[in-house]
């Protein structure tokens, strides 16, 4: 090989600039960091278990929608036989009150962005009016 | 097999396999009524009438419009071209314009008589939505879902009563205050009346309807032949809105 030492060094140099943000984020320690969510204590489970609803909850939220918009059926039945109104804003929202401490900790975190509260209301958290404003393109 | 006796064979077939599937359907078995379009007749069918006389009484009312536009979050965006309505008033003469002629009663003439979506039979906006954002239900009722609509605007184009309006700009900033029971709407969807909906499901009676003092709106089943609003249809003299272009709305007049 000609110019070995070069071609070596080279290839060390630009791994480390390319796998720079991994350096970074391993050596100040944010590669540990787990988004840690705000529970409610005003019920012990939420409609599924905690499990399902980590796993499915925005397969659930759409098949409510489905169910409450375009069926017209406005109750849920749980696995566990209980009945819950399907209303975003009256269901979820009135234990999960902290929008900022729960949806958007592990939205932000993934980068996933939802426009449920283009429309959807919650309680007023902060200018959230403002903040939403034309955010759906 | 030659060729005669494979197109016997599968001549007589496909004759056996279809030939099933017309009986079903001719005798009316569960093949039939699996269709889209055979309706139950036990289905609800909501309607309603508009006692125009009774709504004249008070001058200047406005408390349907009010109590509707403030539980479904409907912005006063105070520009008739950016304008959001569910429900508003029109002058006879564009309302009714094919009753309207050059002798009709002054009075009625420049009366403001109530207007909102009149929940077609035959609703020419369900025809024309690309994605299936707005469609009648089972009981009549013309619905949105504003998840799907993706502001083409083809429904506001083909409605011939102009009940559908577009949401230009985020209408929340618009709204005086924001009812927490319902969600508002954001920009690029297209919205109107849902005949409430959403307190059918409860039980109540459409928020005009409860609104209106003057009980000059009455709500129904126009398939219960017991219920007021077909004994007054029953009763008295009543008229459609453009009732020739066969939409059939089910929001009817009393003059």
């Amino acid at each position: 090989m000609y110019n070995a030492g070069k071609v070596i060094t080279g290839i060390i140099i630009f791994l480390i600039i390319v796998l720079s943000p991994f350096w970074y984020n391993g050596l100040t320690g944010k590669t540990a960091y787990v988004p840690l969510l705000k529970v409610p204590d005003t019920a012990k489970q939420c409609v599924e278990s905690t499990q399902y609803m980590k796993e499915n909850h925005m397969e659930l939220l759409n098949s409510w929608k489905e169910t409450a918009v375009r069926q017209g059926k406005k109750t849920y039945t749980a696995k566990d036989g209980k009945t819950y109104g399907i209303n975003l804003t009256g269901t979820c929202i009135k234990c999960h009150a902290n929008k900022e401490e729960f949806c958007d900790k592990c939205h932000n975190y993934a980068g996933v962005k939802s426009y449920c509260w283009d429309c959807h209301n919650y309680p007023k958290t902060g200018a959230w009016e403002q903040k939403t404003a034309g955010s759906r393109k | 097999m030659n060729r005669r006796e494979f197109l016997k064979v599968a001549g007589l077939s496909l004759a056996g396999l279809t030939g099933w599937q017309t009986f079903n359907l001719l005798s009316g078995g569960a093949f039939a009524k699996s269709l889209p379009g055979v309706q139950n007749s036990v289905q609800k069918q909501w309607g309603m009438v508009v006692n125009m006389e009774a709504c004249s009484r008070k001058a200047g009312c406005n408390d349907c419009i009010d109590a509707c536009h403030r539980i479904h979050n409907v912005p006063d965006l105070n520009s008739p071209k950016d304008e959001v309505k569910w429900i508003w008033t029109a002058s006879y003469d564009k309302v009714f314009a094919e009753q309207d002629h050059a002798f009709s009663n002054k009075g009625l003439k420049n009366r403001q008589i109530i207007v909102l979506c009149n929940h077609c039979e035959n609703p020419p906006c369900v025809k024309v939505c690309p994605t299936k954002a707005t469609w009648k239900r089972e009981d009549g009722i013309v619905m949105m879902d504003y998840h799907r609509c993706i502001g083409c605007r083809y429904c506001m184009a083909a409605c011939p009563y102009g009940a559908r309006s577009f949401n230009w700009k985020n209408p929340r900033p618009f709204i005086k205050e924001i009812n927490q029971d319902f969600p508002t709407r954001t920009t690029g969807v297209v919205e109107k009346c849902n005949f409430c909906e959403e307190r059918l499901a409860k039980n109540l009676l459409p928020a005009c309807v409860e609104a209106c003092e003057e009980k000059a709106l009455t709500f129904g089943d126009l398939n219960a032949a017991d219920s007021e609003l077909r004994r007054i249809l029953n009763t008295k003299f009543s008229i459609q809105r453009k009732p020739h272009l066969g939409t059939q709305p089910k929001v009817y007049y009393t003059v």
